[in-house]
This record gives C-alpha cells, structure tokens and sequence, in this order.
C-alpha cells in the first residue's frame, strides 16, 4: 500500500511529511538536549584585547576556578570554539581582525563583551582611535559590565549565557 | 559582501625559500600585539614588531582634562600595576602644582607600590608559565596573586584599578589593624614564592628552554635603552629606587637583583628576585613608617600649574623606568603628558633578540622581556 | 549652601599644618642655586658650542639645552662622546601652534656613568609647523638620531605619526600606533579636535 502511495514524483513531499511529523515528536526534547550540550561547553577564542584580560585571566586562577562550571577553559583553535568574550577596548586597528575572528568561527557562536570600553567606549568615549562599544561589529549575548569586571562578574555572566542558550531555538531541528 | 582586507592583513610572499608569518593578533600566546615573522626553515630571519592594537590615545585625552580627572585613565595601560604606572605621573603634578606630600603617604605610597609590583610579576610569571606550557606555574602564582589582591583591596577597595595615588598623597588612610595584617601576608607570601625555585627556576625543562636564548649581551642592552629586568639581566646595576631615590626609597635599603648572563633564563630570575626584595622593603617600610598622622594634603579646586613649565618623573615600576613628561601652560589642563613606558621601549631589543633565533623559542624570548602591550600601545 | 561648602576649600584650611610651611620653602629656595654639577655639565655644551645652543634651565638632576634643528646632529654626538651619555628614555613632541613649530623633546639617560645615573639631560629642538600637513611630503623636517642614538628608532616613528616630523635619515619612518588606513591629521597635534570636546 505505502508503494502504491509514494511515487518518485511526490516522494520528497511524503519524506518532508514524514520529518514534520518526527519533528514535532522529538524535536523539542532533541533541542533541550542539544542546548543542554551547548551549555557546558562554553569554549572562549584566545583573544586578549584590552586590559580586562587580567581578570579574565584571574577568574581560572584557583581560587575563582571559572572551569568547575565546564565553561571558559583556554583554548588555542578558534575553529573549535563557540564563545568570543571581548575583554575590553575594541581599537579602530582592532576591530576589522575582531570580526576576523569572529567570522571565522563555527556556528552557533555567542558573544560576551566584557567591561564598560566593550559596551560603550566606557573611559575612553571621547578617544579618537575607540570605538564606542562593539555592537557595530558583532552581536552581543550578555554584557557584563564593571571597569574591570571582577571574576564573579564575569561568572555571573557566562551563567546568564547559559540561561540565554537554554531558551534559544536549537536551530534546524525546531 | 565584499570584505576587503586591511593593507596590513595581506600576505606577501617575499622568497622560495623565506615564508612570512603573522604570529598574531589572536594567537594562543600573548594577545593583543602581531609580529611579523620571516622564517628560513624553522629559523627566525627577520622579525618586524606590530604594535598599536590597544592605542587609546591617552596623551590626547590627558590635555582635555584636569590634573585629577587625569587619574584613573591614566593607571589603565597596566591596570595590575596600576599604582606604579601612576606614580610619575602624580610626582610630576606635585612638582607642577606646587605640593607637598605628608611623611606618611609616602610610606603608604611605598607599601602600595610595592604590592602592586608583586602583583604585576606574580601575573607576568604565571602566564610566563603557561607559555612554556607549565600549568602549574600557571595555578600556584595566579592564587597566590589573590592574597596581596586582598590587601590592596583592603587598602584602596578596588581588586586592579586602585586610583589610589593623588597628588599630595593618597586617597585614604590604611584600614584599623592594617599592618599586622599585611605582615603576616607578606610574610606567607614570601615562604610561598620560595617554593617556586624547586618547581620552575631549577626545574630541567625551562633550563633546558631558556638558557642561552635571546642573549642579549650588556653592551646591547645599553645601546638600545632597554630597562628594568630585561637591563639588569645583562649585567647592568640600575634601579632608580637606589639611583634616584623618590619618595622615601632613600631611608629604605634597597638591593639590586643583577645577573650577567643576559638570556630569558635570567630575564625571568630577575623579577623573581624582585619579589623577595619588595617582601623586604614592605617590612622595612611598615617598621618605619609614622604610626599617625595625615595622609593627604588638601588641594584646592581645579588645581593650577604656575605658567610654562615642564618636568620629566620617573620611577622603577615592575618593569622597568617609567617616565612622565608634563608640560604645563598655566592652565587647568596639563599642556601635553606623555608616558615613557618600558614596554615600549624595551620591543626594540625585540627584532635583535628573535634573529637567528629558532621559532619554537619565540614565546620564550617574547614574553621574558616583561612586554605588557596595553602600556606599549598607551 | 553652596557658600558653606565652599568656604572651607577656599580658604585652605587643612586639618595639617604642612602646607603653608611648603610655601615658605619654596620662596626661599627660588632664587638660589643653580646645581653645581648639573651646570658642569651645560658649561662644557656651551663652551663646546657657544651661541649655537641655549640652556633652558638647570633644575636638580635635570638640564635642558634648546638647540636649532641644524646643530642637533652635532651637539647629539657631543653628548653622547663627550659626556658619555648613552641611551634615550624618551622623545616626545609637543606641538605650539601659535608659534608655528613643534617641539621634538629627547629625554638622554645613561647606565654606564653613575655618576650620571641620576641625571637626565633635556634636548629639545623644533621643526617647522605647516598648518596643511602632509606627513613625510612636507617642511616639517628634522634630522634623525637613530645613528647616534640607536634607542630612539621607535620613539622617533611613534613622533613621525602623532606630529607628522619626518625624521631625515631614518630608516623606517613607518606607521607604528595607529591603524593602517588613517587618514586624519596626525592626532597628536593641537588642531586635531577629539569628538565632542
């Protein structure tokens, strides 16, 4: 009967059919668990640009230890990562390699920027050569303010980027 | 879209058998700064310095506001050693403005500066560490940072950004029961970073990857002005804290770290060696300095320089000398600051020191010349 | 309330009594002595030089000598072999329009001789100032001290893009700081006005 019923000129439709249906049953538990995955690994490109790379350095010091949460280990490929945290002052001679990178990335990416420069220039609003906060360049997630942000700042950010994830759409399968 | 590379960002293919190398800006070493590298094989030819990623134009911002405003941008370059990059430029508008400051905050400008210098190098050393790829000497100097972090916080109530240097002293007085505390900090502290020679200097692998890399001979390290470390690892004996004592340098004893071997072995010994020494000026300066009295001297409103005037501070900051020119018309601004940085002026010896050198060993040599590019860039 | 807020300020009454002793000193100390060893050091300059140069002041640890931009070669060699000053800390512009030039500082340092260690010697000399710049193409000229003093190559390109002094005889006069593609005046001189001030 189902050969009867799929010929080769209505078998995409039958197949499109068939995902809908599928979709529907496990695409929502499929997403929350492939958000789930992405969650916990928060994987940050090795890029220091500005002076808050001090505090982000000091937030996987011991006694912060950023990495029991399975988020912002140091890593040195950024083809493997999915997290930008811009650590402050986003220079004019800067912001092209910024995005750069930022293009180079495999999606989903997120962007967390990282101190008041990031966010609007911050000290340096009325520098010639800063520019006034990186949303012209990038998306931004989470902002996470402070000049510099302490550690738990920036732990409480990665952790509103984890409930932002949880609430995204997991693409393609949703 | 058409994304049309900057002019800097193209590749250039110079030879068959030479290739050009962007180490840089994002690399997983040492952030914010590219170095054009030319590479025969596995050896460096030819290394061109690519500085600027973090200019802000701080000179510029500094004529637009006035002495005191020009504070806290102004300890930004070196946000963990922001006390000491502060300090020449409050001498200078001390000296501008005509001020004087209290025997006691010298003393606590002393303390504060020399904590943050610990800091500093408690920060250099442990991703020093991680360059070479020893996590260890990433972990035991980045906790051990958090404990003088502490008593900074406690002084100034800020973790790097302390603002804490004004001319005509400091902001606050020392915090009830401040110096018992800070004793037995400094105390552990010190027990603490002793330890870091059985697991890092004698350790056979960095030996084995420093010695005899990027030598930089004494008479080179005069002729190209490098300073601080980087000058005293090849054998010369300057430090201004004996040299041109500021503040109370001069009723302190000071000792000054010198090695003759030149090469990143010793540049990364001597801030090591730094660290015991600050342990010791601490406690000399806790013993000695006044046990009451003011900290501050009050100043007036939008202070005022006396006509056309210039000076030129410096002093011995974590890295190096770092000078302060002012130039003063008599207004509320100053005319024109500029910083003398020892970053940017020890990335001369940087070109000489990478030439033959082999690429393997470029973090090695980079890193060891205490290069902090925020304050290079300004 | 303002009056009673301000009152206390203005009359400059601190809970210390070190500031008005300060003044005192000061006044004191204005007209007298001039260094002794600070103005041995610009005797032997002017003896070598005479009119050419002229000292701008003698302060303790610090001399300075103002000199024309076609004596500055020279008199950099005479510092450097004559009275064994070695290295150059800084060099920094300074930019005076309503004299038409600028201002090129250099900050001369030495290591080798302690007994200079504490010393710093002032050189300054000034280029032509074009209200029209067009860095590197134009009168705003000075002669490089790269040879002399090997320290100052990146000091002097850093004045090459903030000023637009061209340095003659260097061997790089490159852009260092700023972005590739700036096409601004260079930002350091006065007329280059930053956004909203």
């Amino acid at each position: 009967m189902l050969k009867d019923l799929v010929t080769p000129e209505n078998a995409n439709v039958f197949v499109g059919k068939l995902g809908d249906i599928l979709e529907k049953a496990i695409g929502k538990p499929l997403g929350y668990a492939i958000n789930w995955g992405r969650i916990w690994s928060l994987w940050p490109v090795h890029i220091e640009t500005a002076c808050c790379s001090v505090e982000f350095g000091a937030a996987s010091s011991p006694r912060y230890d950023v990495e029991r949460f399975g988020i912002i280990e140091a890593f040195g490929s950024l083809r493997q990562c999915d997290l930008v945290v811009v650590q402050g002052t986003i220079t004019r001679k800067m912001a092209p390699r910024l995005r750069l990178v930022y293009d180079q990335m495999p999606e989903p990416k997120y962007v967390i920027a990282m101190g008041a420069c990031a966010i609007t220039g911050g000290l340096y609003f009325d520098s010639y050569n800063v520019l006034p906060g990186i949303d012209g360049i990038i998306p931004v997630d989470v902002y996470v303010p402070g000049c510099p942000p302490r550690p738990e700042t920036l732990i409480q950010g990665c952790m509103l980027l984890q409930e932002k994830i949880k609430r995204m759409k997991a693409r393609k399968f949703v | 879209m058409t994304f049309k590379l900057p002019p800097g960002l193209a590749l250039q293919k110079v030879d068959e058998r030479i290739m050009t190398l962007n180490v840089g800006p994002q690399h997983p070493g040492s952030g914010h700064m590219r170095l054009i590298v030319q590479i025969d094989g596995d050896y460096i030819v030819a290394c061109d310095p690519d500085p600027g990623y973090v200019h802000r134009g701080e000179e510029k911002m500094a004529e637009y506001r006035n002495y005191i405003l020009n504070i806290p941008h102004l300890e930004r370059p070196v946000i963990h050693d922001s006390c000491n990059v502060l300090y020449p430029y409050v001498l200078g508008a001390e000296e501008i403005l005509g001020i004087e400051v209290p025997e006691r905050a010298k003393y606590v400008r002393v303390i504060a500066s020399e904590l943050n210098r610990c800091i500093y190098i408690m920060y250099w050393l442990a991703i020093y560490g991680i360059f070479l790829g020893h996590s260890t000497m990433f972990m035991w100097p980045a906790g051990d940072r958090e404990l003088l972090i502490d008593l900074m916080e406690k002084m100034t109530g800020a973790r790097v950004t302390h603002a804490h240097f004004i001319p005509g002293g400091v902001r606050n007085d020392l915090p009830p029961n401040f110096e018992d505390v800070c004793l037995r900090q400094v105390n552990y502290f010190e027990k603490r970073i002793k330890e870091y020679a059985a697991i890092f200097y004698d350790n056979p692998i960095l030996i084995a990857r420093t010695r005899d890399t990027g030598v930089l001979s004494r008479q080179d390290a005069i002729r190209y002005g490098t300073t601080g470390s980087v000058l005293r690892a090849s054998g010369v004996d300057y430090d201004l804290r004996v040299k041109e004592p500021y503040d109370v340098y001069e009723e302190l004893d000071v000792h000054t770290n010198v090695m003759k071997e030149g090469d990143s072995y010793a540049r990364s010994k001597i801030p090591w060696l730094d660290m015991l020494e600050s342990c010791n000026i601490i406690r000399q300066a806790l013993q000695k300095m006044p046990k009451s009295g003011s900290v501050r001297t009050k100043l007036k409103p939008n202070p005022k320089g006396k006509g056309l005037d210039s000076v030129y501070k410096r002093v011995e900051s974590g890295r190096g000398s770092l000078g302060c020119y002012i130039v003063s018309d008599g207004k509320v601004e100053p005319y024109r600051v500029k910083l003398s940085v020892p970053s940017f002026r020890n990335l001369i010896a940087l070109p000489n020191l990478l030439r033959g050198e082999k690429l393997g060993n470029m973090p090695s040599v980079y890193w060891s010349l205490n290069y902090w590019p925020v304050e290079a860039d300004r | 309330m303002s009056t009673e807020t301000e009152t206390p300020i203005a009359d400059d009454t601190p809970e210390v009594e070190s500031p008005p002793k300060p003044v005192a000193k000061k006044l004191e100390a204005a007209p007298v002595v001039v260094p002794a060893f600070e103005k041995s050091i610009s005797d032997k300059i002017v003896e070598k030089f005479g009119d050419k140069v002229e000292v701008g002041f003698i302060k303790e640890d610090r001399v300075r000598i103002n000199v024309g931009r076609e004596n500055v070669h020279d008199v950099a060699e005479f510092i450097r072999d004559g009275l064994n000053y070695d290295h150059v800390e800084s060099v920094s512009g300074v930019d005076y329009p309503q004299d038409n030039e600028i201002e090129v500082v250099y900050h001369i340092g030495s290591y080798d001789d302690s007994s200079l260690a504490r010393q710093i010697l002032v050189l300054a000399t000034r280029a032509q100032r074009e209200t029209n710049p067009i860095p590197g193409n134009d009168a705003t000229r000075l002669p490089t001290l790269r040879d002399v003093f090997y320290s100052v190559e990146f000091h002097e390109r850093e004045v090459f893009e903030m000023f637009g002094v061209f340095f003659e005889g260097h061997p790089d006069n490159r852009r260092l700081l700023l972005p590739e593609d700036w096409a601004d005046l260079p930002p350091l001189r006065k007329d280059f006005a930053i956004k909203g001030r």
